[in-house]
């Protein structure tokens, strides 16, 4: 192993921890906007506006992120129309073509982790809701919405994991995020592994840091459901 | 019958290779280098400069297709006796074999719309975004001479061009020749050009490439460093290059 040159490199590394984080989180971030209705909407199974969602999740889960990315950077720029409209303005940076492929693909995904929490909604917390009047809107306000937070906490952790380990395609569009450092420090200096070695530890760390955060979280939003002892 | 055939063929080649004076390996997968013609025939810019080398040692000489990796293991085994197959001159490799002098210095260019005025300087440049593959010494270079310019770090030469022709990036530097054949003489490369001086520092670059020999080998080096110089000094070595490349592919 060689250390030296990786320390060498350390403002490298640094620089791409950043990119990382910045991509991973405003991915989520946009992916939580798109998620939320896809998943109230879907649950409410709308003519016509179910089928419509019902593709996105299938497109969006039934290929692979790497594809998605692909197409937005590659695929979009091959056509000239594109490239002459205010669109260009957007996809012209590497940056926002990987936003918009990630946004989309983990949209589709918590869109699915959000439904499933809202179908879960226990029956006697709507019975409550109605008896005491609430109005359905209220009810998914301060009921359904909330609860299925709770309920979809360890299922999103593991999706902000996996869009962390998902954000790697970004290095293949040209950005320098932590597998694309490694992959730098390797070309430079004909390293077989070091590289690989510093971003599988940089991403190991950051998904220690994630989890823990999470697990954090489940024990102060579900503590409700834990055993009156040890509340 | 097929099978005997071949290996009829392979006791032939054995054969003549004892015979043969000087042993070359060569690559045969480095176009327009070193490359396979339709007939099988391995052919290309490596392989006209060792027949004009060879002749001009007076030496016959006979190619053995080698694949990269088993290069210098192949010379220092015996299998091949040189090896002509645009071989970089690094430190790492000098430890293992005697290299002669260079023979070839492909320079590193800049390569951006034809109409678009730019130049290699850093005004010049200012602003723009230059595609590089991710990690070579083109990336180097960039990074050491251009420390403001925006850098597209690509996996590949190909992902660079694609990008270039759609306008994410205005310009890229690669390696001249590769960057002649695999873009600008192809339909997608029209209206672009090469842009600035050809680039060969030998800070990033280093000192070209060269024949390996095996270490001790010193009067087929001395014989070989004449053979050089006699093909640049006589116009043999143009004439070969100016087949393949627009540009002198051996530098100062």
């Amino acid at each position: 192993m060689r250390f030296d040159l990786i320390f060498k490199h350390a403002d490298m590394f640094l620089d791409s921890i950043v990119m990382t984080l910045e991509l991973t989180v405003a991915s989520l971030a946009i992916g939580m906007l798109i998620a939320m209705p896809v998943a109230v909407l879907r649950t409410m199974r709308l003519p016509y506006i179910d089928a419509v969602l019902r593709g996105y999740v299938f497109v969006f889960r039934g290929t692979p992120m790497l594809v998605q990315t692909y197409l937005v950077y590659y695929g979009l720029s091959q056509f000239e129309f594109i490239r002459d409209s205010f669109l260009w303005t957007v996809l012209r940076s590497p940056f926002n073509c990987a936003l918009i492929a990630f946004s989309l693909n983990t949209g589709a995904y918590t869109a699915e982790i959000l439904r499933g929490a809202i179908e879960a909604t226990p029956k006697g917390e709507i019975e409550a809701a109605q008896a005491i009047g609430m109005s359905p809107l209220r009810m998914l306000r301060r009921i359904v919405i909330p609860g299925a937070f709770r309920r979809a906490l360890p299922q999103y952790g593991n999706e902000v994991i996996l869009m962390l380990h998902g954000s790697t395609v970004a290095s293949i569009i040209t950005i320098q995020d932590i597998l694309g450092a490694g992959r730098t420090l390797n070309g430079k200096y004909y390293l077989a592994y070091e590289g690989l070695v510093t971003a599988a530890v940089l991403y190991l760390a950051l998904t220690f840091l994630i989890a823990g955060a999470f697990g954090i979280a489940a024990r102060h939003l579900q503590a409700h459901l834990r055993p009156a002892s040890t509340r | 019958m097929k099978t005997i055939a071949a290996i009829a063929a392979l006791l032939a080649t054995t054969a003549v290779a004892g015979a043969a004076e000087m042993k070359v390996c060569v690559e045969g997968a480095y176009p327009p280098m070193s490359m396979m013609n339709e007939k099988g025939e391995i052919v290309g810019m490596d392989i006209d400069l060792t027949n004009a080398l060879c002749a001009e040692i007076g030496t016959d000489c006979l190619l053995v297709k080698t694949d990269w990796d088993a290069m210098i293991p192949s010379l220092l085994e015996g299998k091949c006796d040189a090896i002509i197959a645009s071989m970089s001159i690094t430190p790492e490799r000098a430890q293992v074999v005697a290299f002669t002098q260079k023979y070839l210095q492909s320079p590193n260019m800049f390569i951006g719309k034809a109409d678009a005025g730019l130049t290699d300087t850093a005004e010049g440049l200012s602003g723009k975004r230059v595609g590089v593959q991710r990690g070579t010494i083109a990336h180097d270079f960039m990074a050491g001479e251009f420390a403001d310019v925006e850098l597209g770090l690509y996996g590949s030469e190909e992902d660079i061009y694609l990008d270039l022709t759609a306008g994410r990036i205005d310009a890229a530097f690669v390696d001249a020749g590769t960057g002649e054949i695999a873009f600008l003489s192809t339909p997608a490369g029209e209206g672009f050009a090469f842009f600035g001086a050809p680039h060969r520092e030998v800070k990033y670059f280093g000192e070209g490439a060269g024949i390996a020999l095996r270490p001790g080998e010193d009067e087929l080096r001395e014989k070989l460093n004449g053979a050089i110089k006699a093909i640049r000094a006589n116009g043999k070595y143009m004439e070969i290059n100016n087949q393949y490349f627009s540009t002198d592919q051996y530098g100062e």
